[in-house]
């Protein structure tokens, strides 16, 4: 069969069963785009490219597919980098296609020339510049391969404009075997026994629980071992949502901003269950004093994560849930007295750090930013798709909404990238359009990706914005007054838009509340509309996160109001 | 663990085509590990390349590096060629001053003595091609450089598992 490069393109994007694609048009994929009015997956025109990438991000996150993204060559390329990056640090799925400048004018500094493979190759999991149209299919079916197993992540193909259009005999091709990349699924049983043998006898165990926990989808077999053995848990940022937030057994978010009794009882356990996750500097603090009276199991994925950065006394590597279904089967039972009369210390002692610093703040008579999450979690019942920008809004959204159900919670962890959480909630809501999607920003974030306010209206994405403003880049200044003396060098933002007339300037609505009573209605109201809205909330300036760890200190000494 | 560096000598086979070379070598700087030497060529099979590198590292570090680039996924096989079950060697040329009569005897003296040859005779320079392991060319080089060595290419070290019995 002969079919163009750009045909064959059309055909593996079906194959793959995309059906959605966000992107930016230009010279070097007008042929691909051409192709692709012809076909029925549909495209979301974004306006601006990076606000393609988070976007593909986040419909990958709420609905556990690939995100595919195009692009087109030079400026298209390079606006794509930071959403790849934002991907490639939390191991998100995506396929980006970036247009190329034609085959023969490759290495000649052409227009809208740049070497978008060499730049991405430390921020992609893998990537590609087609060279020959017959290497076309294979190399598009690889990039879904690896972008999606394994430990998932971004792939980048790249193709010259005149690939596009070049015809070739095209027979689709069967699965893909790739002799090099074997990812190991099957967990080593001996390492299993061992693992299960330390779970018995621990007195104190605790089980912290990453974003690999949802990206393998092991949240059931996860809560089955927590509440069979009576294991408190705790999650990183990215694992927020695969244990039910309402458990009694839930401890909040561990690390910088965790919760006291979480980072307690991780400097207090004698068991760590670590799963999915990479032990990064904001979970463990100090790493010498990390879990320092607890032998670890470490489960993941990818080997590079075990002993990157903590020492561990049993790793298993292989897919979360297939390890924790079969952690669970050599586990077997055990009896609900027996299991409660072992735990019965370590989950007073715990109960013991709940009640010893409750997460509450200040009421002083101004909107506190807790209080507007507090509200959200309540009005929504914690079922709403929340995606956060970075900073305080992030983390106050992390420690303040109850999250019940995982994939609900799509933030940049790993990477902290501000303006990825207004595109991704257009990913998410895309992905499901009959939920409800809320991105929490601060008034510096929102400002780094407004411009996809065009594109959410344009495609009737109803996302709800909560701002909460107070014309500040509020971490940089929490820092600055904790560590440097109140110096507030450039964190204030003196000009920050009327945001109800920007909404309105987009054709959207907008709401402010400026009194802590009009938190609720505003909310209510601006939740219940049709379409966009922003809502945005005058919020203490100089309210802090707490509690907080000073980087480079044990997640024990933590900083409480 | 002992925390002690050591030179390592890495051997991987992997696709032949462009940009893996730049691949592992962004992997070795942008994760701060050191290159001592790098080499790459073509093996038997044109697909697939050979690239031999020494890496300095401590035993947890040579353990992210092994890791890392087994993740790469234009790595086929990777191997450690640091023990006596591989054969190490690089060559050296060296360009050596020779301007008086004992100069040229010293000189020719230990290229007996270190089974080098010499390939270029001029009125005041040798230049030499040695081969061996890397502390057979630190030896040489040390006793050559009183002499004056003018210039120096060497190829880094390539390695091979000695074959089962």
């Amino acid at each position: 069969m002969k079919r163009t490069g750009a045909q064959i393109l059309m055909d593996i994007l079906k194959e793959e069963n995309v059906d959605v694609i966000f992107g930016y048009p230009g010279g070097a994929v007008i042929d691909i785009y051409d192709e692709l009015e012809r076909s029925d997956i549909r495209h979301i025109l974004v306006r601006h490219e990076q606000g393609a990438v988070h976007a593909a991000d986040g419909y990958a996150r709420a609905s556990g597919k690939v995100g595919v993204c195009f692009a087109t060559s030079g400026p298209g390329a390079t606006n794509t980098v930071t959403g790849i990056a934002t991907a490639y640090c939390d191991s998100i799925p995506l396929v980006v296609i970036t247009g190329q400048v034609p085959t023969h004018l490759i290495g000649n500094d052409a227009f809208q020339e740049v070497d978008i493979v060499g730049i991405t190759r430390p921020c992609t999991k893998h990537n590609y510049l087609v060279t020959r149209i017959e290497d076309m299919a294979r190399i598009l079916k690889e990039a879904f391969h690896i972008a999606r197993s394994g430990r998932p992540g971004p792939v980048l193909v790249d193709i010259p404009k005149d690939l596009a259009s070049t015809e070739t005999d095209y027979t689709p091709l069967g699965n893909i075997n790739i002799r090099s990349y074997q990812p190991n699924y099957q967990p080593h049983k001996m390492q299993l026994k061992r693992a299960a043998e330390l779970i018995r006898t621990a007195k104190k165990p605790l089980i912290l629980a990453g974003g690999g926990v949802g990206l393998s989808e092991a949240w059931q077999p996860l809560t089955e071992l927590a509440r069979k053995w009576r294991i408190p848990v705790t999650t990183t940022l990215m694992g927020l949502g695969v244990f039910p937030g309402s458990d009694p057994l839930w401890l909040g978010m561990i690390g910088m901003h965790g919760t006291y009794r979480a980072n307690m009882a991780a400097g207090n356990c004698d068991l760590m269950i670590a799963v999915g996750v990479r032990f990064d500097d904001r979970v463990t603090g100090k790493t010498d004093c990390f879990a320092s009276q607890a032998r670890i199991i470490h489960i993941d994925i990818d080997p590079t994560s075990i002993r990157k950065n903590v020492a561990v006394t049993v790793p298993v590597v292989g897919d979360c849930r297939i390890s924790l279904e079969k952690l669970n089967q050599l586990l077997g039972d055990i009896g609900p007295e027996e299991i409660e009369s072992m735990r019965k210390d370590w989950l007073e002692q715990v109960e013991q750090w709940r009640q010893a610093y409750k997460m509450v703040y200040e009421d002083n008579g101004r909107i506190k930013p807790q209080f507007v999450i507090e509200t959200l979690s309540e009005l929504t019942s914690g079922r709403a798709i929340i995606t956060t920008e970075v900073g305080q809004n992030q983390m106050w959204t992390a420690q303040f909404y109850r999250f019940d159900q995982p994939r609900h919670f799509i933030s940049s962890g790993g990477l902290g990238t501000m303006g990825f959480g207004f595109p991704a909630a257009i990913g998410a809501q895309v992905a499901f359009p009959d939920k409800l999607v809320v991105d929490v920003a601060g008034d510096g974030s929102i400002q780094m990706n407004i411009q996809e306010m065009a594109t959410a209206v344009e495609n009737d994405l109803p996302v709800k914005i909560v701002i909460l403003n107070n014309c500040f880049l509020g971490m940089v200044r929490q820092w600055q007054e904790l560590f440097y003396d109140r110096r507030y060098a450039s964190t204030r933002m003196n000009c920050v838009p009327d945001f109800v007339k920007l909404a309105e300037a987009y054709g959207a609505r907008g709401l402010r509340a400026t009194e802590p009573e009009q938190v609720r209605p505003t909310l209510e109201k601006g939740l219940a509309m049709d379409g966009v809205v922003i809502m945005e909330f005058k919020v203490e300036p100089e309210e802090n996160v707490y509690p907080m760890v000073p980087a480079g200190a044990p997640i024990t000494e933590m900083l409480l109001v | 663990m002992d925390n002690q560096t050591r030179k390592y000598t890495l051997t991987m086979l992997v696709d032949n085509e462009p940009g893996v070379l730049s691949r592992v070598a962004g992997l070795f700087s942008g994760r701060g590990f050191n290159i001592d030497s790098l080499c790459v060529a073509e093996t038997i099979d044109p697909k697939v390349s050979r690239i031999t590198l020494v890496t300095e590292a401590n035993p947890s570090m040579l353990e992210q590096i092994e890791k890392q680039l087994r993740k790469l996924i234009n790595v086929i096989k990777l191997r450690d060629m640091t023990g006596s079950r591989a054969i190490r060697r690089e060559m050296a040329l060296i360009c050596v001053r020779a301007l008086k009569a004992d100069q040229r005897d010293e000189i020719l003296r230990l290229v007996q003595l270190f089974r080098c040859k010499v390939v270029d005779v001029g009125p005041a320079y040798y230049i030499i091609e040695a081969t061996g392991d890397a502390e057979k060319m630190e030896a040489l080089i040390n006793l050559l450089k009183p002499i004056g060595i003018k210039k120096i290419a060497r190829t880094g070290t390539i390695a091979l598992y000695r074959e089962p019995n």
